[in-house]
């Protein structure tokens, strides 16, 4: 099923986006934990983040003139590919550390693999796409992998 | 919470959830998330065609993964997590968040769990997986 996916797409395997830094304040942790309706102490009072605070984080920001009319930012990282229409994927993480008001994060996303593969109900391609998160200083915070599956 | 009182197929506390349109602008907003099926009614029916306002996917990911840190609270570290939207929910709609032990190993400490979330037809709108390590 290689030939679903050509050379062309083939050579967006390892491209990357500008790396995102992002300061933690305990205002945003409350935020978010208030509105993921979280039961903990710790993270009502934002002394530590929930673990799925960090794949929130970093989405990116653009100014209100370049959001689609779906209102979504323009998607980065999407190669042509022969099968158009999105299956939800899986997403997975592994966490090395909580995150803590005053941390400076900073996230790295790659397009790690594209694959074809013959489906029960036809082609498909999953698109891989991995997301590191490290401290400013280089300390593993998270890694995240999510596969969107196109048919 | 001591590993030696925990056994598999052992099930974590059910969490029933139900988003609103104030919930969800909240958490849309905490994300920056600007997409329009979780605010603008009009647009998410007529232009992307869907039944009503949607959950986001992610939302009920991290549903999921309280189901593990209100379980383990400060007795264990959340290792891994993995969720899959498989089936979208919409506004509206109570969803119960829960999981059971799928294994323990008693010389890591390291337990694996099964997690799902059902709709009211109890259909799993999201099932997931997590590795946990109890302190003790």
């Amino acid at each position: 099923m290689n030939d679903l996916v050509s050379e062309e797409a083939r050579q967006w395997i390892g491209k990357s986006d500008e790396p995102i830094e992002v300061e933690v304040t305990r205002r945003d942790i409350i935020k978010y934990s208030v509105a993921t309706e979280q039961i903990l102490d710790k993270f009502i009072n934002g002394d530590e983040a929930p673990p799925m605070f960090v794949a929130g984080l970093s989405r990116k920001i653009v100014p209100i003139d370049d959001l689609g009319s779906d209102g979504l930012p323009p998607a980065s990282l999407v190669p042509d590919l022969p099968l158009k229409r999105v299956m939800a994927g899986g997403v997975s993480f592994r966490f090395h550390r909580p995150v803590k008001p005053g941390d400076v994060l900073v996230f790295n996303r790659t397009l790690s693999n594209i694959v074809g593969k013959k489906g029960k109900t036809g082609p498909l391609i999953f698109v891989t796409y991995s997301i590191i998160c490290e401290t400013k200083n280089g300390e593993a915070v998270l890694d995240q992998e999510q596969t969107r599956i196109l048919r | 919470m001591k590993i030696a009182n925990l056994s598999v197929g052992q099930q974590l506390p059910i969490r029933h959830f139900k988003a609103s349109n104030v919930s969800l602008f909240c958490y849309n907003a905490a994300i920056w998330n600007p997409h329009r099926i979780h605010y603008d009614e009009k647009y998410t029916k007529e232009i992307e065609h869907h039944p009503e306002i949607v959950i986001d996917g992610p939302l009920q990911g991290d549903w999921l993964s309280q189901t593990v840190t209100n379980w383990i609270s400060d007795d264990g570290n959340l290792l891994e997590f993995s969720y899959e939207n498989r089936r979208a929910s919409f506004l509206g709609e109570t969803l119960s968040a829960g999981g059971e032990i799928k294994s323990i190993d008693y010389d890591t400490n390291i337990i694996e769990l099964v997690l799902y979330i059902k709709n009211e037809k109890a259909e799993v709108t999201t099932p997931g997986t997590a590795r946990v390590k109890i302190k003790n």
